[in-house]
């Protein structure tokens, strides 16, 4: 925080150029550093507030180089130099901006700030151009510009040609969810509580009260210690508090601990398996039919005629508790899985192949069907047992 | 130069051979006659007549007078001549040794030694005018072609401008007198089929008046930065009307010009206008109502600038007032300078538009009178009326605005009513015509800045409207920038790669030898190319740039003949082919589509110019002109060859087998073998370009500096490397000591930020990463080693991951949250995921050794 603050500082103050590059996980707070800095700055150099001119420059949204561009003369408000002219060629518009850009110098130039967001994308440009052009006004003795790239891959520097990386000033400001536990939990409570500005006061007593509690909750807490086990990402945090805030309403005026558990249920499920759930007995055997293929063949591919064989297998041995389905019926029982994307062909369904010999996938690992079936209302026994058992033909 | 073009012109000796030299095989000629097929006029020229010569810029043909005229042996009709150059052809710094305002008009009696004096004739475009006069002279005020008439004051030998010669002055003079001679005598000796070639040479020459009087608003427009868009419009108009000559076009450029014209504009300019006018209608006298519909218009689109002058002509006090206020919203444009002007000169303006007219009306009630052979009392008689004019303007000056003598037609009503002051309803009208495009095309040209900082004033919304071509600038900055305070400032300031050293040390040799390269072939006026290599940040494009630094600096005290110098960049360019229209703009000004310039190029590469000089082009990061035909690179290093080009390149890239890896073997052929290669620095380089930079300043420990050397220098050499650390350690010192008295650079903030720099993020990340995650890395190292294979899918880490998990007491997760880990480390690049629509059968593989990862996890 410290360092991208001084270096902005002297960005503005000294009309430095300088390039600098922030890296961290998703969910690490990237932006809000940026902004936070951004803010400090306008905060404490209130007359230079105007001079930092701040193109942001999304990498999702600037598929190329000719579109940054383009953004980067809208943001600057070049454009009412342009006048209603039509953005001329790629080439031209490059000329322009670089005319624009070298015709400041250190000391007279209003400093200017790029933010490239999701810099990696930017890497992906033809000939780095963008990036080439930009690092090189920064190394150079022209408008003074600071380049702050916003990138969550750690490689970064890797993708970057080698005249670009040498031209880039090797600033790199990591940021990691370094914090531990303790620090979580405090987290936890200060994004629960209420401001002091809340207009109903009492119940902002009663609220923040019942949060401190729930802070000290050990099936709280293991529920807090399970979901920052698996990430530090503090977004993940916000939607599992989000869920279990919905669930607050006016005859439930206070947060349970129940209802964190319940939230944290509902974020962790398994999408696969809970597909499982809905579908039907016949469907749910072929799957069985699948994980036995699987087991036996050791994850090579099928194809339908095996999964209906191995089905059949299992019918006439329990021909009384099953009905015995017809092949088509079962075939589209089979097609519904694949639609379901339980199943998953190896190659692209071609015109010439037929359906039945189609090679295929599972793309369910046995422990989620066992689980899937413990769960899984009025099952058969006789299915259970099939699926339980290690060898498909007893 | 289109119209050149499409008008095939033939050229035929005049006369007989005077005499003929057997040995050379060389006759003699004492004129030369150019044969317009399309007009089917024919033009004489003879010897000590004053020519028009083509040149580089098609907008600006050079001048000189003919000497001799000769067939060569191998039939190629040529010419030798007199040059005399304009005031755009003289460096720009010598232009203070004359002390004295020059008119666009003027040319100088050329003595410098380097130009070729022998042309081919058929570079000859016409025959003009020049006279000689005696220094304190004015400019004559009768004229009779304005735009082809010369003056000659001075001469110039390439170092100082002297007086011309007595003798000069009289051959000159005689030349002169012989021209008239034979202009009124022609027809006695000239064949009957060939009527009045007075009159038809004038006559061709208002056809393609366009061109000569082009180059002279190009003069008058050279302080304005649109002149590159105004020479880009007259081309398109001069394309749109290929061989019929429409006066509007011609209209348009005289109403924009009056702006131009910086406050010396005399009487002879507008006399120049008068005769032009009246030089058009010539020929065109049946469409003259038509033309006085079209004329309606252009005056209708001068509005927006006559009302801006009446606003100034009102407040003129408050006009440093404005410009302060504006400057805060609308970025300064050089056009500041030009609103210094007074409210004569915008009046000036107005009495140009208001003399053209004046003047087109009495011409065209004149011309039926006009026969061909009374051309000059004409001429005379024109004058004399001229003249008239600017008495009555005089007057008019005393007066108020409205001159009632006009009111006769309607245009002019509409005129008036332009000069009177701001009143409401002509503001609106102004600005509804403003908006309309077709005004904004002839006005805005020239009054972008002065129209943005009438905005504001008029507190009408107005859409800012400037120049296709306009350069743009980054608002200023309100407070200065704050200069270094510290020690430490001030070395960082110095480190940044932008700083640019006095010298450059450790690269003396290879500057010594582009420089000889490059000084040998300017001495020769030959071309060559020169490749240079080496890797990123060993100073390759520097010392390129303090090379040609030197050069121009010994050009400039005349130790070298002068040369013009041109960079592209590679990597600036978004296609390999726009270098081309990058080299056409830097030497000629003009801006065309990149096949087009391409033509253009290789013609005047391929071409002898007479007084070109020659072009020094850099050519930056060469292998991004790689093209799969490589025509540009083919081009590029063709030129160079050519017996006339005057070309030098010299090519950066940073491989040193570049030639032979990419090129074809006809390109690499002509790149030639002079080739350079920039080594990496080494440690004591490095410390030396450091220490060269910080002289003065203490702020570095030695050792410190060593050790940032030697570093750099193991790992890349790359000098930018290297400035970058030393000024991370001064931030990182900065920081440290803020309580305590200032210090210097230690060991200790060098190491810091070395290691800042170097040190890799993935152990980092590792460590950081949350407890399942670390998880999920012990079950892909664990199927790693069961497997043998750098690569497993997501099925197999799972059981390993779900065995992992019950050892260390822990909840199984379930396969959306494994693949919620997997995707997040995938996005940090710690591990190479495929996409994740195969789910379970995703394969993952490490983005870094099981080492790393290894010793990552041990630390725990």
């Amino acid at each position: 925080h410290r360092h991208l603050l001084e270096l902005l500082k002297r960005t503005t103050v000294h009309g430095e150029s300088n390039s600098a590059l922030i890296i961290g996980p998703r969910g690490s707070g990237k932006t809000a550093l940026l902004n936070h800095v951004l803010k400090d700055l306008r905060e404490m150099k209130q007359v230079r507030e105007n001079l930092l001119e701040k193109p942001f420059l999304p990498g999702l949204l600037q598929t190329n180089d000719k579109v940054a561009l383009k953004e980067i003369t809208r943001q600057l408000q070049l454009e009412n130099v342009v006048g209603d002219k039509v953005f001329g060629s790629f080439a031209e518009n490059l000329a322009f901006l670089l005319e624009a850009l070298r015709k400041g110098d250190r000391s007279s130039s209003c400093p200017i700030l790029f933010v490239l967001d999701e810099f990696d994308l930017f890497v992906h440009h033809k000939n780095q151009t963008l990036l080439y052009n930009l690092f090189d006004i920064s190394q150079s003795a022209q408008t003074p510009v600071t380049v702050i790239g916003l990138t969550c891959r750690q490689d970064i520097l890797e993708l970057l040609e080698k005249r670009v990386k040498s031209r880039f000033s090797h600033r790199q400001i990591y940021l990691m969810n370094s914090f531990d536990f303790k620090q979580y939990i405090k987290i936890f409570k200060k994004q629960l509580s209420l401001p002091a500005e809340f207009p109903d006061e009492s119940f902002a007593q009663k609220w923040n009260n019942n949060v401190q509690h729930l802070s000290e909750d050990k099936t709280v807490q293991d529920v807090l210690q399970n979901l920052f086990h698996h990430t530090k990402d503090l977004r993940s945090l916000h939607l599992l508090l989000m869920l279990a805030v919905s669930a607050v309403t006016v005859h439930h005026p206070l947060l349970t601990a129940a209802d964190l558990q319940e939230a944290s249920r509902q974020h962790s499920t398994d999408s696969k398996a809970n597909i499982v759930h809905g579908l039907s007995v016949l469907e749910i055997c072929l799957i069985i039919a699948m994980k036995h293929l699987n087991e036996v063949y050791d994850g090579e591919p099928f194809n339908f005629q095996m999964v209906y064989n191995e089905f059949q297998k299992f019918i006439q041995r329990k021909a009384h508790s099953m009905y015995n389905f017809e092949k088509p019926v079962v075939m589209k029982a089979f097609e519904h899985l694949l639609q379901l994307e339980l199943v998953q062909p190896l190659e692209r369904p071609s015109v010439r192949a037929q359906r039945e010999y189609l090679l295929m996938k599972l793309l369910l690992d046995s422990s989620q069907i066992m689980d899937a079936l413990q769960l899984y209302p009025n099952c058969p026994t006789d299915v259970k047992q099939w699926a339980a058992s290690s060898l498909s033909w007893l | 130069m289109n119209t050149r073009q499409q008008s095939k012109l033939i050229y035929s000796w005049y006369g007989k051979p005077l005499n003929s030299d057997r040995k050379l095989r060389t006759s003699q000629y004492k004129g030369i006659l150019i044969t317009s097929e399309s007009s089917k006029t024919e033009t004489c020229i003879q010897l000590g007549d004053f020519i028009l010569v083509e040149g580089v810029n098609a907008d600006q043909p050079y001048v000189a007078q003919l000497v001799d005229l000769y067939e060569d042996g191998a039939q190629h009709k040529r010419a030798v001549v007199q040059w005399f150059c304009r005031l755009e052809e003289i460096p720009q710094n010598k232009w203070k040794l004359l002390k004295r305002e020059i008119s666009a008009q003027e040319v100088f009696f050329d003595q410098v030694l380097g130009y070729d004096t022998d042309i081919a004739a058929e570079t000859i475009i016409k025959s003009i005018m020049v006279l000689p006069l005696h220094l304190g002279e004015e400019l004559p005020i009768i004229t009779l072609n304005k735009e082809q008439t010369f003056y000659v004051r001075q001469s110039w030998d390439g170092k100082c401008f002297k007086v011309l010669s007595p003798d000069t002055f009289s051959k000159l003079k005689e030349a002169n007198k012989k021209r008239g001679v034979i202009t009124n005598s022609s027809k006695a000796f000239i064949p009957s089929d060939i009527l009045t070639p007075v009159k038809k040479e004038t006559e061709s020459v208002v056809r393609s008046a366009t061109k000569p009087k082009n180059a002279d608003m190009e003069i008058e427009s050279k302080h304005s930065t649109s002149k590159s868009s105004l020479a880009k419009e007259r081309h398109s108009q001069r394309v749109a009307n290929n061989d019929i000559k429409t006066p509007t076009a011609r209209k348009k450029l005289e109403l924009n010009s009056p702006t131009r014209s910086k406050g010396r504009l005399l009487g002879c300019e507008v006399l120049g206008l008068l005769d032009d006018d009246c030089d058009a209608v010539a020929p065109l006298e049946p469409s003259t109502p038509k033309r006085k519909v079209k004329f309606t218009g252009e005056i209708l689109g001068s509005p927006p600038k006559i009302p801006c002058s009446n606003d100034k002509s009102k407040s003129t006090s408050e006009t440093a007032e404005h410009r302060q206020r504006c400057s805060d919203t609308i970025r300064l444009s050089p056009f500041t300078k030009i609103k210094d002007f007074s409210e004569k000169d915008r009046n000036l303006h107005e009495k140009d538009d208001n003399l053209s007219l004046v003047g087109y009306q009495k011409q065209s009630s004149q011309i039926p009178v006009l026969t061909p052979r009374s051309r000059r009392t004409c001429a005379q008689k024109t004058s004399a009326l001229i003249a008239e004019q600017i008495s009555m303007l005089d007057q008019e000056d005393f007066l108020s605005d409205s001159d009632s003598s006009y009111s006769s037609s309607s245009e002019e009503e509409e005129d008036d009513d332009d000069d009177v002051p701001c009143t409401p309803e002509k503001k609106t009208k102004s600005s509804r015509i403003f908006s309309t495009p077709k005004s904004s095309r002839k006005s805005a040209v020239h009054t972008p800045a002065k129209t943005l900082k009438k905005t504001p004033l008029q507190g009408t919304p107005r859409t800012p409207r400037t120049p296709r071509n306009a350069t743009p600038e980054i608002p200023r900055r309100i407070q200065a920038a704050q200069e270094p305070g510290s020690v430490l400032e001030e070395a960082r300031l110095r480190l940044h790669v932008s700083a640019i050293p006095e010298s450059l040390p450790c690269r003396e040799e290879e500057f010594q030898d582009i420089y000889n390269f490059v000084e040998s072939k300017l001495i020769d006026g030959t071309g060559g190319c020169m490749y240079i290599s080496g890797v990123p940040g060993t100073g390759k494009t520097a010392t390129v740039h303090e090379v040609i630094r030197c050069l121009q600096q010994a050009a400039e005290n005349e130790e070298l003949p002068p040369f013009q110098f041109v960079e592209i960049n590679g990597m600036k360019l978004t296609d390999p082919h726009q270098a081309y229209v990058q080299i056409l703009e830097f030497l000629t000004g003009q801006k065309v589509t990149a096949t087009h310039a391409a033509v253009l190029l290789a013609k005047l590469f391929s071409t002898p110019g007479p007084k070109r000089k020659t072009t020094v082009l850099i050519v930056d990061e060469l292998d991004l002109l790689w093209t799969r035909k490589q025509n540009v690179m083919y081009n590029l290093f063709d030129w160079p060859t050519q017996k006339h080009s005057k070309l030098i390149i010299l090519a950066i890239a940073n491989t040193m087998d570049l030639p032979e890896r990419i090129m074809m073997n006809r390109v690499a052929s002509r790149l030639g073998l002079t080739r350079m290669s920039f080594q990496p620095y080494t440690y004591k380089q490095l410390q030396q370009i450091v220490l060269s930079r910080l002289k003065g300043v203490k702020a570095f420990e030695e050792d410190a500096v060593q050790l940032v050397s030697r570093k750099v220098a193991a790992l890349s050499g790359d000098a930018r490397r290297c400035l970058d650390i030393c000024r991370r350690a001064t931030e990182i010192c900065e920081f440290t000591q803020q309580k305590r008295t200032p210090e210097i650079v230690r060991m200790a903030h060098v190491t810091e930020a070395i290691d800042e720099m170097f040190s890799s993020p993935y152990v980092n990340a590792i460590r950081n990463a949350s407890l399942h995650e670390q998880i999920f890395l012990k079950a892909i190292l664990a199927e790693f080693r069961r497997a043998g294979v750098e690569e497993a899918t997501l099925q197999q880490i799972y059981h390993h991951y779900v065995a992992l998990c019950r050892v260390e007491g822990l909840q199984s997760p379930t396969v959306s949250e494994v693949m919620a880990i997997c995707s997040r480390l995938g996005a940090c690049r710690l591990l190479l995921v495929e996409a994740s629509s195969k789910y379970l059968h995703m394969r993952v593989r490490l983005n870094l050794s099981q080492d790393d990862v290894m010793y990552a996890l041990r630390e725990e």
